[in-house]
């Protein structure tokens, strides 16, 4: 019995599709990533998922300093998704470097630091830190919608993006991903600023702003009043915009919002996407990650592909 | 170790006006879960429009039958899903979560536990594990809104219970502080879950009183496992895992020494 399961093993072992991707000469065993801020550094996740079979781990946004985020109610469920106003609670880059990236080097998959400040200064500072450590690759967040200052102001004009995207590049020492907002009128122009300032690549979506309102207490669910949506009920707008920004520039993008499934993590892939992000649904399933890249791999089996490269951009 | 099972709902009843009581067990054959009192675990719905699961806290645990009893409120459409839930059917359980009690500080000693409303039901648990070390003596002071008592039986039998109720109608006419009073209760420390007005009231107390006091707090979550930093409460001193004035409800709590948080 062993014996024909070995032997059937080794005969379909050629038949295995080819499931690394490259990303700005960062070789990813697979497409799969987390989204930033759903994943922590990984470490309560590790207890769920190897983080060994994953193509990458985002982190959680770090800044220069400890940040100690909104008031709560930081988060609240609506109709197939969430809101969340965290406001970017970190540890800083000092306890993030010690602790949480000698964490992550256990594992045999890529680090990717998700970046964030309130002034350019402070992003510079995070980004020269980062330098010389062990990281693959640096996401910069200038698209989250729930800190007062900082962050998304600098993703909602082309010009600021454009300009912080080129002062990151002259102190990175990784690739550098600029991770865009949802939150504009147009897409294609942010991805084309985020290039033109030289960017190795893009990330979208991130949330959506987002509104709850207790109808009995008269009162904003969140403290933050407003917060950003996540999960299905945003994905396809996220289709749609990975699709607009991927026609419009030559960088790769990578691709995310509301990921639920295998299937989800395919779509993204044939709008343009070169690799997807998994977010809000580690919340619902905290074995998710691992199970969109079995999936991806039974999809390109099913239907005879033997590169999961050959997905990006591949809608008909 | 953290896990989502998929249990099987083996009873799911309601005790009194809008509490609900639900008996999940784990599959055949796998070995269920430690529990602490205290501790508590996310419910799936089932309905896929809710991706979150529901923290609840574990009322009592039974190992030889494999089983969890959860008893909740309903308080919106989440845990009206789940007071729905038929015997037999199934649904996903993340768990165990959260730290509990640390039962060794509370051994040997006069424990006073307060529980309010939909607080009690994890001070069923925390009375019959403390009901089992020899030496710890444990009053049960619950407050409940009205005659709509729940869990009293299960207290009465491990614990000396007080009750008392909002509109008088059984017990102490008042809250839970006023049944101690009114009983001229000592105690070396003080265990209490409840509604933040109550906390405060407690922490209070037990500062007045010169006891420790561990309450248990809740909060809005999203992943139960500590990765989101929803849950988050405020903390006196800079918190070793977020090196900021904020502590994961999930994770490092939801039981925490009352001086250690901001509650006020």
């Amino acid at each position: 019995m062993s014996a024909d399961r070995n032997s059937s093993e080794w005969t379909n072992k050629g038949a295995l599709p080819d499931m690394s991707v490259e990303i700005a000469g960062v070789t990813l065993k697979n497409p799969v990533m987390t989204a930033s801020g759903t994943f922590g550094s990984g470490m309560e996740y590790s207890e769920f998922v190897d983080l060994n079979h994953l193509g990458a781990v985002v982190t959680k946004g770090v800044a220069n300093v400890p940040w100690e985020g909104n008031p709560t109610p930081r988060v609240a469920e609506v109709y197939g998704g969430m809101l969340n106003a965290i406001g970017l609670q970190n540890p800083g880059i000092d306890v993030f470097i010690e602790r949480d990236l000698a964490f992550l080097k256990q594992f045999d998959t890529k680090v990717i630091v998700n970046v964030c400040g309130h002034t350019e200064e402070e992003y510079l500072e995070v980004v020269e830190r980062l330098a010389d450590q062990p990281v693959d690759m640096l996401e910069i967040n200038v698209s989250c919608p729930n800190v007062k200052q900082g962050a998304i102001q600098f993703g909602q004009d082309p010009k600021c993006l454009c300009d912080i995207t080129e002062k990151i590049k002259r102190v990175a020492g990784q690739p550098v991903i600029m991770k865009l907002t949802p939150n504009v009128t147009d897409i294609a122009q942010m991805a084309r600023a985020a290039e033109a300032g030289g960017a190795d690549a893009i990330s979208l979506i991130n949330t959506l702003m987002g509104m709850k309102i207790d109808v009995e207490k008269r009162k904003f669910v969140l403290a933050n009043k407003t917060g950003g949506l996540s999960g299905p009920a945003i994905k396809p707008v996220a289709v749609r915009m990975v699709w607009q920004a991927a026609q419009a520039v030559r960088i790769p993008v990578i691709g995310m919002g509301g990921i639920a499934s295998a299937e989800d993590a395919v779509e993204f892939m044939l709008a343009g996407a070169s690799a997807v992000a998994v977010g809000a649904m580690n919340f619902h399933d905290p074995y998710l990650t691992q199970k969109v890249v079995d999936g991806m791999e039974q999809y390109l089996i099913r239907h005879n592909i033997s590169t999961a490269r050959e997905l990006t951009g591949a809608v008909l | 170790m953290k896990r989502k099972t998929r249990m099987t709902v083996t009873s799911n009843r309601c005790l009194t006006d809008g509490i609900y009581s639900m008996t999940l067990q784990y599959p055949e054959g796998e070995a269920p879960d430690a529990v602490n009192p205290g501790q508590f675990a996310g419910i799936y719905t089932g309905n896929p429009a809710m991706l979150l699961p529901r923290p609840i806290s574990i009322c009592e645990w039974d190992p030889a039958c494999r089983t969890l009893r959860f008893v909740f409120r309903v308080a919106g459409a989440g845990t009206a899903e789940l007071a729905a839930m038929k015997e037999g059917s199934r649904t996903d359980m993340l768990g165990v979560l959260g730290n509990g009690y640390d039962l060794s500080a509370l051994a040997d000693r006069k424990v006073l536990l307060l529980g309010g409303g939909i607080g009690i039901p994890p001070m069923v648990g925390l009375a019959e594990a403390l009901h089992d070390l020899p030496g710890t003596e444990v009053t049960a002071a619950m407050g409940y809104r009205d005659n709509n008592l729940f869990l009293t039986e299960e207290l009465t039998a491990c614990s000396r219970l007080l009750i008392a109720t909002e509109d008088g109608s059984v017990g102490t006419s008042g809250n839970v502080l006023d049944a101690v009073r009114e009983n001229a209760i000592e105690a070396d420390v003080v265990c209490a879950c409840g509604p933040m007005p109550m906390l405060r009231a407690v922490a209070g107390y037990a500062k007045e009183k010169g006891i420790p006091a561990y309450i248990s707090l809740e909060e809005r979550m999203a992943c139960g496992v500590g990765a989101c930093l929803g849950c988050v409460t405020r903390t006196r001193e800079v918190d070793a895992h977020s090196h900021v004035r904020n502590a994961r409800i999930c994770t490092e709590g939801p039981v925490f020494r009352a001086e250690e948080v901001e509650i006020g």
